[in-house]
């Protein structure tokens, strides 16, 4: 869509009015890994939730947290906080 | 601080003060007028009368202002940038270096179109490190994408500095605005200075109205990166703001003028009738200058002077109708654009390209750190000029009052 924007379509210093707008953006084609919940291992602490540095983590009705992959770009920083170890990064290629 | 203060018909017909100022304070004084909301700045030579003044003021409780101290120029702009962003009116001033250490922020500044009015000091730039005044610091920012302003007085910091304020908050304009004064030969000169009633003042610039203000309460995204599919429009948006701007700053001086009696052009013209010769300066040294072209023209020579007030965005039109007739324009440039010449020098010849018939342009560098610029110098100026333009230039750079 943003490619057929023309120049005098573009706000005011390039502000954007619409507030959490960045998760509207297909940013999971970034990843190289992706994080792999094991639900039977999780606690359901949060911890991931918490850690991720771009809101990509979501609870769940049934109280898990997992990643949205259209947002989430693989850093597996909840991986490395879990302390139960219930998340793994895994190969993008790799099912 | 202002001394010996009078009442005095200042021209526009209102009861104005006559003080004693120099241009720092003037510049100040403007500020405080302005009642600008955040001040954020890093001293520097020759650029501390503005921001202590400026504390003083704030301290004294003259004026109602946030006072943020940083601790570098990156910081000072920084801090300006937070502050416009929340819809505050936003000052600071800086000279040399400390221009150079903001240059990435100053950047920002335009294309995030915030209004922040900053003084610049016009200093030399290291190395040798240098305090004094010449203009390499103005033309490392040329391409930065400010409305900027050169003065040639005291007045001119006190009315160029209040103007800013007003164009560039223009809802049509939310461009930063640089006020460029000389170094030394400006900032720290006394000479009387017309400081209007302070209802002028309110009635020429209102409140601050910043349309994008951030708020808790209505959030949004100030500085999102622009991937490859935007930037380029996002830069031609910006562009097209910027040379737009330009009717409004026009407007703005005509409404300065109705108010206070005083009416700027963004190049001025000085002699120019029927001139045959033209010199181009900048800035302060265009009073001594004016000294010369008055000598001269007593003695019947066909001659002028021409001063380029508004320097971004550049003044085509009048630029042009200014030059018109002439058969010589002789460029007159205080800094070196190395492996190029004068950048004043090339970039009016640059303007001039496609008109036709068109003056001969030649360019001349001095005044370089502080280095003076007398009246003699001024008359090697327009002789040297006229020679280069019959005979063509004979050195690589064409320089006045440099040894060898």
């Amino acid at each position: 869509m943003a490619d057929k924007l023309t120049w005098r379509d573009m706000e005011v210093g390039n502000i954007v009015k619409e507030a959490g707008s960045a998760s509207f953006r297909k940013t999971g084609d970034w990843r190289t890994e992706k994080p792999i919940l094991d639900k039977e291992k999780c606690i359901k602490c949060a911890l991931c939730w918490i850690y991720c540095p771009d809101a990509a983590i979501k609870p769940s009705e049934d109280g898990y947290y997992e990643a949205d992959l259209y947002y989430c770009k693989g850093c597996g920083i909840c991986a490395s906080i879990c302390p139960v170890g219930a998340i793994s990064m895994t190969e993008e290629e790799e099912k | 601080m202002p001394c010996g203060s009078y009442k005095h018909d200042g021209g526009g017909g209102k009861m104005s003060r006559r003080v004693a100022l120099e241009a720092s304070h003037a510049a100040a004084e403007a500020a405080k007028m302005a009642d600008v909301d955040v001040i954020s700045a890093y001293p520097i030579t020759p650029q501390t009368h503005i921001p202590e003044r400026l504390a003083e003021m704030v301290a004294d409780g003259e004026l109602s202002a946030a006072y943020i101290p940083v601790e570098s120029e990156h910081s000072a702009m920084s801090a300006c940038l937070g502050a416009a962003a929340v819809g505050a009116r936003t000052f600071t001033a800086t000279a040399g270096q400390g221009l150079e250490l903001m240059h990435e922020v100053v950047y920002v500044a335009s294309s995030m179109r915030y209004p922040v009015v900053m003084t610049v000091c016009n200093r030399a730039l290291s190395a040798p490190l240098s305090v004094w005044g010449d203009h390499s610091d103005a033309m490392a920012v040329r391409d930065i994408g400010w409305i900027q302003v050169f003065c040639q007085n005291n007045q001119e910091a006190f009315d160029l500095t209040l103007w800013a304020f007003r164009v560039g908050e223009d809802p049509n304009v939310l461009l930063p605005v640089m006020v460029h004064l000389d170094g030394f030969t400006l900032t720290h000169v006394t000479e009387p200075v017309i400081l209007p009633e302070q209802s002028e003042v309110d009635r020429f610039l209102p409140r601050f109205q910043y349309p994008f203000a951030l708020n808790p309460d209505k959030p949004m995204t100030h500085g999102a990166f622009g991937p490859p599919e935007i930037y380029s429009e996002t830069k031609l948006a910006q562009e097209v703001a910027f040379r737009n701007s330009k009717d409004i700053i026009l407007g703005e001086w005509k409404e300065f003028g109705d108010i206070f009696g005083r009416y700027y052009n963004p190049v001025e013209e000085y002699k120019t009738e029927n001139a045959e010769i033209l010199l181009l300066t900048m800035g302060s040294f265009t009073e001594t200058a004016k000294i010369v072209i008055d000598a001269r023209r007593d003695k019947g020579e066909a001659i002028g002077l021409m001063s380029l007030r508004l320097w971004r965005p550049f003044p085509f039109e009048e630029f042009r109708r200014a030059v018109k007739g002439s058969k010589i324009l002789i460029v007159f440039d205080r800094c070196i654009s190395f492996g190029m010449g004068g950048p004043v020098f090339s970039e009016v010849r640059s303007a001039l390209y496609d008109e036709e018939p068109r003056p001969k342009v030649v360019g001349i560098i001095g005044g370089l750190g502080g280095r003076d610029m007398a009246e003699e110098d001024f008359e090697h100026v327009i002789n040297r000029g006229r020679e280069i333009a019959e005979k063509g230039p004979e050195k690589m750079l064409e320089t006045v009052g440099i040894r060898g």
